[in-house]
Parts: C-alpha cells; sequence; structure tokens
C-alpha cells in the first residue's frame, strides 16, 4: 500500500510552486530594501556635495563663509587621531588576545573574561566617551586633545581587536605550534615566529575594520568637547583638534542658518565614506593577499 | 642479558629490582630508562607502570591498538605531553641518567636533544630552507654561512637534498606529502639530537613514499637512536630491532623484534600480531 498518493501530489503541486517562488521574492525584498535606501542616501549625498569638492575645499582652513570652507583641519585631524589609534589598540588588543588565547588556563577565570570583552563590545560608545573625558581630559589632564580623543577611540575599538584576534590565534593549526615545540621552542619563540606570523593577515583585517570604526565614531567625541572652530591645523598629537564626523555634525546643526553649510556637510561625507572605502578595500586586500595557507 | 616473561618482569618489578625486568639486549648505549611511569588524563589513566629501556642506535618500535597509549608513551620521551593541560605523571624517565621528569630539568633543553616527527607533516608556512634553518635559529645560530651547511647537510640526511637543491626559497607545501614528511625529519635532524621520536610518520602516505621514510629510518638508526609509534605491523616487523607491544596503557610484551613476531610469550602480543584484534 502507498502512501504518497499521487493525485493529491498532482492537486497540491502547484501550491507548493508558487510558495517556492514567494519564499524567494521575500528574502530579495528584504535586500534590495537595504540596497536601496543606501543607494538614495548615497546619490544624495553625491549629488548635494559632489559640486563642493575641489582642491581649494580639500586643502583649506575652515570658515563661516561657506565658499571659503576647507577641511583640511579635520582630515589632519582625522589622521592624527588613527597615529594614536592604530598602534595603541593593536598594542593592548592583540596583547590581550594573545594572553587569553595562549596563556591563561581554560576554566573560569577565562571565561568571566571573555564574557566582560564581549558585553564591552555592546556599550554603548558615547559611554566612552564620558569615560575618556573624566580620564584623560580632566583627571589625565591631557585636555580635549588628539592623545585624549585617540586614547578614548582605543578603548571603544579594543574589543573588536580582540575578538578578532582571538579568532585569527585560534584559526593557526596546533600542529604548527607543536612542531615549534618539538624543536626546543619556548612558547615566546612559538608565538612570535610561527602563531603571530600566521595569525597576522586576519589580526590586520580586523585591525583596519576597527580602524575605520574609530574615524567614523562621533559620539564619544561630542563628549570630550571637540571643537569644529576656527584653529591652526593640529602638527602632533597633543594639539587641539576636530575630525570629519565632527565636521560633518557642526555643518549639518547649522545648516538652519546657512544653507550651503548642507553642501559642505554632504561633500564631508563623500570625503570621509572615500577614506572608509579606502580603509575597507585594504582590509580586503590584505584578506585575499595572505590566505591562509596551511 | 636474558630476556624475562611478563610475569617475571612483574616479580622483578614487585620487589624493587628495577633493573631486572626485561632489556633489549646491549647493542648500544642505554639512552632512556623508564621506571614505574604511570601517566592520567584527569582522572583517567592512560599510562600504568611503565618499565621500558631504550638504546641508542636501534631502532624500537611501539605497536599496539588504538587507545592503548603508545603515542602518550612516546610523547613522554620528549615531554611533549604536557601540552596537554590535565596531564599528571609519577615515576621517572631517565635520558643518560638524568630524570626528565624531575621540574628542574627544562624541557626546551630535552626537546633539542630529542627531535620528533609527527604523524602528520606538519611543516611550517615558510621556504624550504627556513623551516630547516628553524630549529638553529631559535638555538641562536645566526651566521649565514654555518646555517647554509646545516640546512644542507640535514636534508641530504634525510634523502631530500636532490630533490628540492633547486627550490630551497620556495614554500614548502609545493612539496607532496611524503617530500614534506621527509623535510620534516630534516628539520628535526637540524637541530643535531640524540633521539628521534617518530609518532606513526607514514600513516597518511602513499606506500612508495612510506617505503622510502622507512629505507630512511634504517639510515638514521647508525647515527641516532629511534622511537617508532606504528599502526602498520608489518613496518615494525621490516625496520625495528626492539618491539613493545601495549594495550591498556600497559607494556604486554617487549623484545627482540623477530622474537615477538615469531616467538611471542604472552598469548596476547600473539592475537594481536596476527590479527585477532586491534
Amino acid at each position: 500500500m502507498a502512501y504518497i498518493d499521487m493525485a493529491q501530489v498532482k492537486k497540491r503541486i502547484s501550491a507548493r510552486i508558487v510558495l517556492n517562488k514567494l519564499a524567494k521574492v521575500c528574502f530579495m525584498v528584504a535586500t534590495l530594501f537595504g540596497l536601496i535606501i543606501l543607494t538614495i542616501l548615497l546619490t544624495r549625498v553625491v549629488s548635494e556635495g559632489m559640486a563642493w569638492i575641489n582642491l581649494d575645499f580639500l586643502t583649506g582652513k575652515l570658515s563661516t563663509q561657506a565658499d571659503r570652507a576647507g577641511i583640511m583641519g579635520a582630515i589632519l585631524g582625522t589622521f592624527w587621531l588613527m597615529v594614536v589609534v592604530g598602534p595603541v589598540s593593536m598594542l593592548v588588543g592583540v596583547g590581550t588576545a594573545i594572553y587569553l588565547e595562549l596563556y591563561v588556563k581554560k576554566g573560569k577565570l577565562q571565561s568571566i573574561i571573555q564574557t566582560n570583552i564581549m558585553n564591552l563590545a555592546g556599550v554603548p560608545s558615547i559611554v566612552y566617551g564620558i569615560l575618556g573625558l573624566t580620564i584623560f581630559v580632566r583627571a589625565m589632564e591631557f585636555g580635549n586633545v588628539v592623545l585624549a580623543g585617540g586614547l578614548t577611540m582605543s578603548l571603544l575599538v579594543l574589543p573588536i581587536i580582540v575578538s578578532v584576534s582571538q579568532e585569527a590565534i585560534r584559526a593557526v593549526p596546533q600542529h604548527l605550534s607543536e612542531a615549534s615545540y618539538g624543536l626546543g621552542a619556548t612558547k615566546w619563540q612559538t608565538i612570535r615566529r610561527i602563531v603571530l606570523p600566521a595569525a597576522l593577515p586576519g589580526i590586520l583585517t580586523g585591525a583596519i575594520l576597527a580602524l575605520s570604526r574609530a574615524i567614523g565614531e562621533t559620539a564619544p567625541l561630542v563628549v570630550l568637547g571637540i571643537p569644529a572652530l576656527l584653529m591652526p591645523f593640529p602638527g602632533g598629537i597633543l594639539d587641539k583638534f576636530t575630525v570629519l564626523p565632527m565636521q560633518i555634525y557642526y555643518w549639518t546643526l547649522d545648516s538652519t542658518l546657512v544653507a550651503e553649510y548642507a553642501n559642505l556637510a554632504a561633500a564631508t561625507i563623500v570625503v570621509l565614506l572615500f577614506v572608509l572605502f579606502v580603509l575597507n578595500a585594504t582590509a580586503i586586500i590584505v584578506r585575499n593577499t595572505f590566505q591562509k595557507r596551511y | 642479558m636474558s630476556l624475562l616473561t611478563v610475569e617475571e618482569r612483574n616479580e622483578a618489578v614487585q620487589q624493587g629490582n628495577v633493573y631486572a625486568f626485561k632489556q633489549a639486549p646491549e647493542k648500544g648505549e642505554l639512552i632512556y630508562q623508564t621506571t614505574d611511569l604511570n601517566l592520567w588524563y584527569g582522572k583517567e589513566q592512560a599510562l600504568k607502570n611503565i618499565n621500558m629501556s631504550i638504546r641508542d642506535k636501534e631502532v624500537t618500535a611501539i605497536i599496539g591498538p588504538s587507545g592503548c597509549g603508545k603515542s602518550t608513551y612516546l610523547k613522554t620521551l620528549n615531554r611533549m605531553v604536557e601540552l596537554i593541560p590535565t596531564v599528571r605523571m609519577e615515576g621517572e624517565i631517565a635520558y643518560k641518567g638524568k630524570n626528565i621528569l624531575d621540574k628542574t630539568f627544562r624541557s626546551e633543553e630535552l626537546r633539542t636533544v630529542v627531535g620528533m616527527v609527527f604523524q602528520k607533516a606538519n611543516p611550517f608556512p615558510k621556504s624550504i630552507y627556513e623551516n630547516v634553518a628553524y630549529g638553529p635559529r631559535i638555538h641562536g645560530i645566526r651566521n649565514k654561512k654555518v646555517l647554509d651547511e646545516i640546512v644542507e647537510r640535514s636534508l641530504r640526511d634525510a634523502y631530500i637534498w636532490d630533490e628540492v637543491k633547486d627550490r630551497l626559497k620556495k614554500d614548502a607545501f609545493g612539496l607532496s606529502g611524503g617530500q614534506q614528511q621527509r623535510l620534516c625529519i630534516a628539520r628535526c635532524l637540524a637541530i643535531e639530537p640524540s633521539v628521534i621520536l617518530m609518532d606513526e610518520p607514514t600513516s597518511a602516505l602513499d606506500p612508495k613514499s612510506t617505503l622510502k621514510i622507512e629505507a630512511l629510518i634504517q639510515e638514521l638508526k647508525q647515527k641516532y637512536s629511534v622511537v617508532i609509534v606504528t599502526h602498520n605491523m608489518q613496518q615494525a616487523a621490516r625496520i625495528s630491532d626492539n618491539t613493545a607491544f601495549f594495550l591498556e596503557g600497559e607494556i604486554v610484551e617487549y623484545d627482540r623484534t623477530d622474537v615477538i613476531f615469531n616467538h611471542p610469550k604472552d598469548s596476547r602480543t600473539e592475537g594481536y600480531i596476527k590479527g585477532e584484534f586491534g
């Protein structure tokens, strides 16, 4: 006795196929929704801002007169911020990852630290701003200079770098370190010569993505009191500074006073997006060039 | 020295006469003397009262079914077993008269005189040259000429020089599985060890590569003491001078290889060799 009744199957089959197609359409709409909004946003920004981008705008000083305003100060500020965030977050982040992956015994302590790092990644960025204001700007009396902003941003991206590095280190096969230990290498020699080189592409990719997060963040810097006023260009990490997203923020705020400020904000967004695009492309190239070979 | 049966050996051990138990007839100098070695992974005991001696310039094979502790025992000989956090050991392993399980004995020092070749060829993601030079570099050799010499000599001794001499700077992953394993042997020879431990070195290789490595092992025993763990009994019979049969963490029988394979004293050894279990 057959349980599958062909007559029943035939009756239901067209409904099943319609449902099948419907499912596909649903998922496509979900994807398109994001894509379309993004396209609208990009077109608007580019159409409003592109005309304002020229050499004078890129290299000029800030000015209250819209047609004379430039963003060199913000570009330099972003650059100096990266100079602080890159090394600080990499050293501390990779160090933490090495310690957690290769030194701490698997157990309660390790899982408590691990959970807390995950939690840190979920802390709103403005809270990091308050932390930075309290510790770096006020307690350590740096003032609202690049160093204070950079250290705050380093804290912000630290959890990202730690977890990405941990994953990269975990992906290095055990048999490679065993081979190294088997030749009489110490733990540090094994880490430096085998584990880190093998994990480096993964770590770098994560670090670049974390850096691009740091230069796009605004909220913590608002709390630190980073201005967008006329000022001399920052020449080092102890100078006062502003960054591209702050510039966008202030111009957007003031666009009710001077209409052209909206265009300036759009032009700055294009520049910022370009920088982010370059960083993310670098991350992808790094990842693909040093594909895993083991 | 006379060969003892398992019963006689156990009796000797119980009487505390630790040097009376069965030893392979002396040819080379005594390298390892394991006395009452017990080992636990967590609560599970993996090695029970191991007493075994290993001599220089001989091939000692360790055979037995999966999970019998043969690899674990091999890894105690260079303390690689300590990489597993839950491991605990009791007893003594004397290497040239010094107890290597003593906490003051540095494992890095031990692993410089006792090299290891692993089951799966595990070259570093570096060039062929850098793979072999890794050990010497770690031990502080920086002179380029010396390194060149060590690399060439090690590759020659591992019978792979002719195949790789024109591509020393190329990536080690470009080599075939058998070549990679011989490269790993060369890498091990580069630290100039006295003992070479091999953990099923041919289990992932085709028959031709296997034969090459077996021939190489025959050469190596002229200069080194070789301890090899193998699943392959024919291999043990072909290449080893002494064979130990492990079962459930114990040594059932340890003797000259021809005795083990032709006149085993223990019925369990006989059963395993005839393929009745394992």
